[in-house]
């Protein structure tokens, strides 16, 4: 040990001196990386952040608005729940309309691969952003969360378009009403 | 387990003399062909830190009574082991219900006299760093790796160039079935955990949708029953999966599930199993990684032989035991980018009468930050954000209140900016 620390006073001499270590609450490991992300996070017009409590940057809300595809001029929003193991673990994401989608079920939990089994560290909070974008341009009924919905795309999609588009004026869809989501 | 540590035989009896350690004795007593000239003086000074070394052991559970039944067979003869839990299986059945810290510590002290073992049955996060500072050395056998970041983080942000007693060797264990690793840390001056977390295998998770629509396994029906059933039907009751109730109410539903796919296999032991993410341990799996976390510890604290983690060496030892055998050893390299050792906190001279948004100015006008668009915040407080828009609105406001409002002495802030690979931490420092 005694060397390690000879070690240490060299390596230190190599760099600017530091002074001794804070005593209060450090800013912990996700919250960095958060901030990193949140600085980084590019959001186009169609969509914008809400922080309830500003000082909480774990805990937000994220507003969509396509301006093109099957669920154009929808507001939907998402809860992001991100814990302290953050990037090794996901954040938690859901939809908290009820919607007719194929790859969202009725209680808001969303399929999204990077938001599960395919979720590295090395992803940040933009591809998050970039892949719920996505999902609602292009739904797709090979990963079906709502079976009607995806049975309902793949059989036909006039029929299927038409269904979200009484969906989000808050109408029913085989006997399941909606949110109603645009104004 | 401290069913195993019974199984262990004792060798000699503690007379009180040194008689016990005599063959440890005669080891620490003589150079060998790879003892350090420079670092190790035989005899008494090694023997003495075994004997005075604090070690503080995290975790009691598998790996971690591994470790203490290790260290104290070794000659250690202070140690404090922290762990959260309470027993509920593993350990013998008059201690369920116990703090798993408190029993395994009676146990082990009862083994080896003279050894004295310090229970704590809560949170690392409860101790602060005049706690930590007391111990030379810590060996984690835990099985989260929230607690490891915590402690790493922790550890690295004592490091104080004033106090060599400051640097806290780190020793981490972790297995998983057949599978585990050792790996030592010197912290801010080899890799951390931190800039090891890809090292950590990702938990295998099915996609959503083949839960919701097409269980193959026993297990997809659990996983359905706990992140869709239970939020359909018991949204406003949160999980506990230490409660039986909610683990019954869990196994019921994925047993029906699995009669309605014909899938077989769907046991109350599976559904916590699988509810709890708990790996099934091989205890001779830890055995091995204590052993060498241990022997790590012996070589750091003696000096008696090379160890892991010498700076430009191997610092991480990989074992699996699942495909035949097979272990390696490398150097993990320190990441420049590393939130938490790539760049340490540094002072930052500030007066407590200016403003936020003074102190915002002054960053951009750093030669080495020239920050155009940053973010600050403390653990507790968002400072200011200049991105995304909506922390912007918020926060704005701040940036005309004083730094004595927003900011304590002493206390650490982070600046992130879009510019910069890395976080600047610094330490407000009232001038």
């Amino acid at each position: 040990m005694l060397k390690i620390w000879s070690m240490k006073q060299q390596q230190q001499k190599n760099e600017a001196a530091a002074g001794p270590a804070a005593k209060k609450k450090k800013v912990t490991a996700a919250q960095l990386r958060v901030q990193k992300d949140l600085s980084e996070l590019a959001l186009p017009q169609t969509m914008k952040t809400v922080f309830p409590n500003p000082d909480d940057i774990l805990n937000f809300t994220l507003h969509l608005t396509p301006d093109e595809g099957l669920y154009k001029s929808g507001s939907f929003s998402f809860t992001f729940a991100i814990s302290q193991n953050f990037p090794h673990e996901p954040p938690k994401v859901k939809c908290q309309q009820k919607i007719y989608h194929p790859n969202i079920d009725l209680e808001g939990n969303i399929c999204l691969n990077i938001l599960r089994e395919d979720w590295k560290p090395v992803l940040n909070l933009n591809a998050v952003v970039v892949g719920l974008q996505f999902l609602f341009l292009e739904p797709n009924a090979s990963d079906p969360l709502n079976k009607e919905a995806a049975a309902d795309l793949q059989g036909d999609r006039d029929r299927f378009k038409r269904n979200v588009r009484s969906s989000m004026q808050g109408g029913s869809v085989k006997g399941e009403s909606f949110d109603k989501v645009v104004k | 387990m401290a069913a195993e540590v019974a199984a262990q035989p004792v060798n000699g009896t503690a007379t009180g003399s040194r008689a016990r350690w005599k063959h440890m004795d005669t080891l620490l007593s003589r150079p060998g062909a790879y003892t350090d000239e420079d670092d190790f003086a035989p005899g008494s000074v090694p023997i003495g830190n075994i004997e005075q070394s604090r070690i503080l052991v995290i975790g009691a559970g598998g790996l971690g009574c591994e470790i203490l039944k290790n260290l104290a067979l070794s000659g250690f003869k202070h140690i404090d082991v922290i762990d959260m839990d309470t027993i509920d299986f593993l350990f013998r059945e008059k201690d369920v219900g116990k703090a798993k810290a408190s029993v395994a510590a009676e146990f082990v002290m009862k083994r080896c006299p003279g050894c004295v073992i310090t229970p704590y049955a809560g949170k690392i996060q409860d101790k602060d760093e005049d706690y930590y500072m007391q111990f030379n050395l810590v060996i984690c056998g835990l099985d989260s790796i929230e607690a490891r970041r915590w402690i790493n983080a922790t550890l690295v942000g004592m490091v104080d160039m004033e106090n060599p007693d400051s640097l806290k060797p780190l020793i981490d264990g972790g297995t998983e079935g057949f599978k585990g690793q050792s790996r030592v840390i010197f912290p801010t001056m080899t890799s951390c955990i931190e800039c090891q977390l890809d090292m950590h295998a990702p938990r295998a998770a099915v996609p959503l949708c083949t839960l919701a629509t097409i269980p193959r396994q026993p297990q997809h029906c659990i996983e359905w029953a706990h992140i869709i059933k239970w939020e359909e039907e018991r949204k406003d009751l949160v999980l506990d999966t230490d409660d039986p109730e909610h683990i019954t109410w869990l196994y019921q539903k994925a047993l029906g599930r699995a009669k309605e796919f014909k899938i077989e296999g769907v046991t109350y032991s599976m559904t916590q199993g699988v509810v709890k993410n708990i790996i099934p341990a091989i205890a001779s799996t830890n055995a091995i990684v204590a052993a060498s976390c241990c022997n790590e510890a012996f070589k750091i604290v003696t000096s008696a032989a090379s160890f892991l983690g010498t700076p430009g060496e191997n610092n991480y030892m990989l074992y699996t035991g699942d495909a035949s055998i097979y272990t390696y050893t490398f150097e993990h390299q320190k990441k420049d980018d590393c939130p938490v050792c790539g760049n340490l906190p540094k002072d930052l001279f500030v007066n407590p009468e200016s403003t936020l948004g003074e102190l915002v100015e002054g960053l951009a006008e750093r030669p080495e930050a020239q920050l155009k668009k940053p973010n600050l915040r403390t653990e507790e407080k968002t400072l200011y954000y200049s991105s995304p828009a909506s922390l912007e609105e918020s926060t704005r406001p701040n940036l005309k209140r004083k730094i004595s409002e927003m900011l304590a002495d002493g206390e650490e802030f982070a600046v992130s900016d879009p510019a910069f690979e890395i976080n600047f931490r610094f330490i407000a420092r009232y001038a």
